[in-house]
């Protein structure tokens, strides 16, 4: 914080765990959280646990934090990195993100050790809602998608909804948070690339069975264009509505420089919308598959 | 926490006071966000009435989808970045958007744009209500053709299209010059004659990326505004320049991040700076930027922050050289 003067450095308003807000009226904030842990989750993932200033605890499912990331190589990393919440523990103060290591920004992110500092601001956007005649609902992920879609595990369960989650991944050692969606008691179905659950027919049968069982009042998924076209096909065909994660590169992550914008379809007319403010969720409906 | 550890008035003002004025308006502080790269949306972060004023992105008078996406790309140094321009048009402009800003109260500068004199002209009266505050016509933006749309470029089209501007709106008129223009002083002289309350120097400069996997230009529009607080000292410099030659206010725009890049634009001629690329990556920097500039002030005793104004010292400038380098660092 301003007060004393860090003379000549970049100027930020971000605040620690225990500091005092100067906007205690406005939803998103800046934060500087300390690293608790920054571990592997498997050979593709890791996870990073934060302690942060209880606004930033406020963040529900599909909204998303924009990262400041260290850098991984000594020159600087010009643009925050957006990334959606995967847990929120808010009686032990903490906010956690499940992310791959690929890029420069990621791969910053990769270095942080217990006691950093990092920054974080947000929550931003729109979330994944749950209306209130939905007592069942499914939710399709892959990959890194499944970061997103797993804090809706404890939003359903807290709702007192039902969750199938169908967790895709290319072999059984990088399937992600199956122990999130059990610990509030998801069914939870595994489809793999290796042996071959997860191809499109099995996925539509496995759908079509849950549909049949009215297991499925909507669907929830992000990740993959594939998933979200047989869910949306799935959708049309039995009338179910559904959410979507999406993604886009960003820059401010509040709606002011509309380089964010995707196409959805409204009404049958094609119009851009911005990830960061109109979503990240949005009606399956009304996405384009790319 | 307190707002900093400067010295009260004893009421709950400041020592420092850190107003200025452009020409008839008053911003209660230099801070001012940049067109493009703010909306009121950054109320979601920050209290906005703490700005000293408020700035819509450039407006046009159609609707316009703005440029294919990807939209930017990290470079060695900053970003490039090409929106386009995109926008639901002046009518959802004044509906819509006007009343968000004013539920603020800094004035709004509201940007505009056109590629054609007359419709720019036309665009500049439509935007004379009284929710704004000042008209800024964006003359500058650099991926638009050089034929029409970046008058800035040229000190003939600037003269031109600044003229008519002039002529259709009574608020006042700033106009936001090119850095890429060869020789921006001609532009800034020209764009004073033609009528401009205040010049906003600068806009961002044209690059380009290529992708080494694909060989392709890394954003949708190809060339890219490049945008990086690398580029201050050259943005400073013309604001220098500028400020010899034209009579009216300058508002430095470039690669600000901090209290020190608002004293150094300010020292050079500057009466006010806008900033992009700073709130990206620290959403709250607007505002942090207007306290450490209040105790920057106050720990050397500075009242008003509008001495700042032109007194850079650079005359004594002609030491010699065995001198200067007899003198320790
Ligand atoms: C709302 C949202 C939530 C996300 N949640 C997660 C998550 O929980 N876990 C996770 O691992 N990833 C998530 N992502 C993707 C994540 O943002 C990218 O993996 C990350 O930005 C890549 O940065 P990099 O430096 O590793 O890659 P680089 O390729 O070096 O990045 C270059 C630029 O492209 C942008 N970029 C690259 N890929 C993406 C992408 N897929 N989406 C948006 N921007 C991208 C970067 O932000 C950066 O500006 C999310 C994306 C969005 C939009
Ligand atoms: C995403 C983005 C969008 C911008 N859009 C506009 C615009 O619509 N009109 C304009 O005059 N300048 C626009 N600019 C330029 C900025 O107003 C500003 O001149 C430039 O970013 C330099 O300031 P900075 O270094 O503080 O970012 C834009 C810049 C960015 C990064
Ligand atoms: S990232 Fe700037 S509008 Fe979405």
């Amino acid at each position: 914080m301003s007060g004393h003067l860090v003379e000549n450095n970049y100027t930020t308003g971000a605040i620690r765990a225990m500091e005092l807000d100067p906007f205690p009226n406005k939803p998103a904030g800046e934060f500087i959280c300390n690293v608790i842990s920054n571990d592997w989750v498997n050979e593709e993932y890791k996870l990073v646990v934060l302690g942060a200033h209880k606004k930033a605890l406020t963040a529900v499912a599909g909204q998303f934090f924009h990262l400041l990331c260290p850098t991984p190589d000594g020159a600087e990393v010009w643009m925050r990195r957006p990334m959606s919440v995967y847990r929120v523990d808010q009686s032990g103060g903490r906010i956690e993100f499940l992310y791959k290591s690929e890029g420069r920004g990621t791969r910053g992110i990769a270095t942080l050790k217990s006691g950093d500092e990092f920054n974080i601001a947000g929550p931003l956007g729109v979330g994944f809602w749950l209306e209130p005649d939905w007592k069942n609902i499914v939710v399709l992920g892959r990959g890194v998608g499944l970061a997103t879609l797993a804090p809706l595990s404890q939003m359903a369960f807290e709702a007192g909804v039902n969750v199938t989650a169908l967790l895709s991944a290319r072999n059984r050692d990088v399937v992600m948070s199956r122990d999130l969606f059990e610990s509030y008691n998801a069914d939870v179905i595994e489809l793999i690339d290796t042996d071959g659950s997860s191809d499109v027919s099995n996925v539509k049968n496995i759908i079509e069975g849950l549909i049949k069982d009215q297991k499925a009042d909507a669907f929830f998924t992000c990740g993959s264009n594939r998933l979200l076209n047989l869910l949306k096909d799935q959708g049309r065909k039995y009338g179910i509505p559904g959410q979507v994660a999406m993604e886009q590169l960003m820059v401010c992550g509040v709606g002011a420089c509309y380089v964010c914008v995707r196409t959805f379809n409204v009404n049958n007319e094609r119009v851009l919308r911005r990830v960061c403010r109109e979503g990240p969720v949005f009606k399956m409906e009304e996405t384009v598959g790319w | 926490m307190p707002r900093g550890a400067g010295v009260q008035d004893g009421g709950d003002g400041w020592m420092v006071d850190l107003s200025v004025e452009i020409g008839e308006l008053t911003l209660q502080n230099p801070i001012t966000p940049a067109s493009g790269s703010f909306s009121w949306e950054y109320d979601e972060f920050i209290d906005l009435n703490e700005l000293g004023g408020l700035v819509a992105k450039t407006i046009c008078r159609e609707p316009r989808d703005g440029n294919p996406t990807p939209r930017m790309a990290e470079t060695e140094a900053g970003i490039i970045q090409s929106i386009g321009l995109p926008g639901k048009g002046i009518d959802y402009f004044l509906e819509n958007i006007v009343p968000e800003y004013a539920k603020f109260d800094p004035p709004l500068i509201v940007s505009c744009s056109s590629e054609d004199p007359d419709e720019f002209a036309l665009l500049a009266s439509e935007l004379s209500v009284p929710d704004v505050d000042v008209v800024e016509c964006n003359i500058s933006c650099p991926t638009r053709n050089t034929s029409g749309g970046n008058f800035a470029l040229s000190d003939e089209h600037t003269g031109e299209v600044v003229s008519k501007l002039r002529a259709a709106t009574d608020k006042p008129l700033w106009a936001k010059l090119s850095p890429n223009a060869g020789d921006i002083v001609s532009i800034a002289r020209a764009a004073e004659e033609a009528g401009a309350d205040a010049l906003c120097i600068a806009n961002t400069f044209l690059g380009l990326k290529i992708r080494t996997d694909n060989f392709r230009p890394a954003i949708g529009n190809k060339y890219g505004g490049m945008v990086s607080p690398a580029l201050k000292p050259i943005v400073l410099r013309m604001v220098y320049q500028c400020a010899k030659e034209v009579k009216i206010p300058i508002i430095g725009i470039g690669g600000v991040t901090k209290a020190e890049d608002v004293v150094e634009y300010m020292l050079a001629g500057a009466s006010a700076v806008g900033i992009g690329y700073a709130a990206f990556r620290n959403p709250t920097a607007l505002t942090s930027i207007i306290r450490d500039l209040e105790v920057w002030c106050d720990n050397r005793g500075i009242k008003r922050v509008s001495e700042l104004i032109g007194a850079i010292k650079d005359e004594d400038m002609e030491m010699d050289t065995l001198t200067a380098a007899s003198q320790g660092v």
